[in-house]
């Protein structure tokens, strides 16, 4: 017979933006709610919810992955990084500063995954050029259309790095 | 997303005690599909066993000059190891054809052959689908079947499967390698789906207890004429209208062992052994890839909005040919159609 009875709170850890934090969440707790809900980190956007838009995109151990099909139990012990997490020392991430120089957003509410997903595509070091940033940054929908300039920021960044 | 218990495997005995004990019990790896349908309330398992940290993740060389790839490889890291760039970069091509780079970081080998084959009303509770709920009908059939399938589906669903992966594999003669409650057993990529018959709700030959180890390549690569295209109605993530997957050994201008494979058009990866033998000791000539194209596609039957399938299908499969022959394989970043 399937167990009915009601999981227990699962105690996690994660080190979030290079802080430990310990939870408690039951098993069918994302890691986007447990970002947003749970350590108030609202920078993490929900949009669809279901993989297909990207504004969720955080990096879990330096890899960008959609933290709303992600659950934060399978995470335990993991390094999240969120984009409150990108900016250091109260300097910005050349990703966030080439965002502002070529205006690379209007509503802003892609951008947080945009720029957490751009960051994970510099790590992999596989975009050379227009094209190829365009297909690996396919997973990140701008309903405002500002595809042009996020692309634009992408390479100032990449060719800064 | 329906409330269940959760364990974390150990080891792939532990794998097999816990499906033991649970029959509702899912596994989970990458998550990227089953936690979509669990948001969809289509997928309700009662416990999610844990399997992401299982010791499956090693690309390992046999001695037979083949490769044994572990199911919990990510697709990103299989799409990018240097074995697969060199030796069998169809295979490579067609991961970077599918998803997202979000979500080929998360999904795993295994996992991609265990996504569901699916259609739109397959998600959408509302509406009649045997693949979901056994004996309530297919709402594909006299609907939106513009996406669906045009061989070997039936009149209990038409649905595709979206993997692209498995496309190559299946070119390529992969095998499954599976563990369970009897022991381990291999077998042919090709055999793992199931088209779709009177029991649609059930994709695959895996067995109730068993879990993939380890996908098998054989040590053909095809690495010098291959080609991976892909068609959809948007440049990238986009499942497949039609893909195809083309591999050649060439002599000259003779074709001496061929390889092809459709995606998009079926509810498995459509390979006929017919259509390569036609190809073998023939010239690589268009006439000869259309009469491939035909023997491939065989039997195909369109619905009332796919019927552009059957014509494109035939189209692709040449120009794929074309593009292996001449060792121009499609680019997935650069998206002209060579």
């Amino acid at each position: 017979m399937a167990d009915t009875t009601i999981p227990e709170r699962i105690p996690i850890n994660l080190v979030v933006n290079g802080e430990r934090r310990a939870l408690e969440v039951v098993p069918w707790t994302t890691l986007l709610d447990a970002l947003r809900d749970r350590l108030e980190l609202t920078g993490t956007k929900k949009g669809c919810d279901h993989g297909q838009c990207g504004a969720c995109t955080v990096l879990v151990d330096g890899r960008r992955v959609n933290s709303c099909l992600t659950l934060a139990v399978m995470k335990d012990g993991a390094e999240i990084t969120t984009i409150e997490g990108l900016a250091r020392d109260g300097t910005l991430h050349p990703l966030q500063q080439a965002f502002i120089d070529h205006d690379a957003f209007q509503c802003g509410y892609c951008t947080p995954g945009q720029i957490c997903s751009a960051a994970g595509l510099l790590a992999e070091g596989r975009a050379r050029d227009a094209d190829e940033i365009r297909e690996l940054m396919s997973g990140n929908l701008c309903r405002c259309g500002a595809y042009p300039n996020i692309v634009a920021a992408i390479e100032q960044a990449m060719s800064r790095s | 997303m329906n409330n269940f218990q959760y364990s974390r495997a150990n080891d792939v005995a532990d794998v097999i005690r816990l499906l033991a004990a649970d029959p509702g019990a899912k596994l989970i790896a990458g998550g990227t599909n089953l936690i979509d349908l669990m948001k969809e309330n289509v997928e309700r398992p009662s416990r999610l066993i844990d399997i992401s940290r299982l010791p499956l993740r090693n690309v390992e060389e046999t001695p037979d000059q083949g490769l044994r790839i572990g199911a919990l490889v990510p697709n990103s890291d299989l799409a990018y190891h240097p074995l697969i760039e060199q030796r069998y970069p169809l295979l490579a091509s067609a991961i970077l054809a599918g998803a997202s780079a979000q979500l080929r970081n998360m999904a795993s080998v295994g996992g991609n052959l265990m996504q569901r084959t699916r259609c739109a009303y397959f998600y959408d509770t509302t509406t009649p689908c045997n693949k979901r709920e056994p004996g309530s009908g297919c709402s594909a059939i006299d609907g939106l079947n513009r996406n669906h399938a045009i061989l070997g589906a039936s009149n209990s669903c038409i649905a595709t499967n979206p993997s692209d992966m498995s496309v190559a594999l299946a070119a390529l003669g992969a095998l499954v390698h599976i563990a369970g409650p009897t022991g381990e057993r291999t077998i042919a990529l090709t055999d793992f789906h199931r088209i779709p018959g009177d029991k649609p709700h059930v994709d695959t030959n895996l067995s109730t207890g068993e879990i993939i180890t380890a996908i098998g390549l054989p040590p053909r690569g095809f690495a010098r004429n291959y080609s991976y295209l892909k068609i959809r109605d948007r440049l990238s993530y986009a499942f497949a209208l039609v893909s195809v997957a083309a591999a050649l050994e060439l002599e000259g201008n003779a074709i001496s062992e061929a390889r092809l494979a459709l995606g998009g058009v079926a509810h498995k990866p459509w390979r006929r052994l017919e259509a390569e033998a036609a190809l073998r000791g023939q010239a690589a000539t268009p006439d000869h890839f259309g009469r491939a194209a035909d023997l491939l596609l065989e039997g195909a039957v369109a619905g009332s909005h796919n019927g552009f399938k059957l014509e494109l299908a035939r189209r692709a499969v040449v120009r794929t040919l074309m593009q292996a022959a001449s060792g121009t394989p499609q680019s997935q970043a650069h998206k002209k159609i060579a």
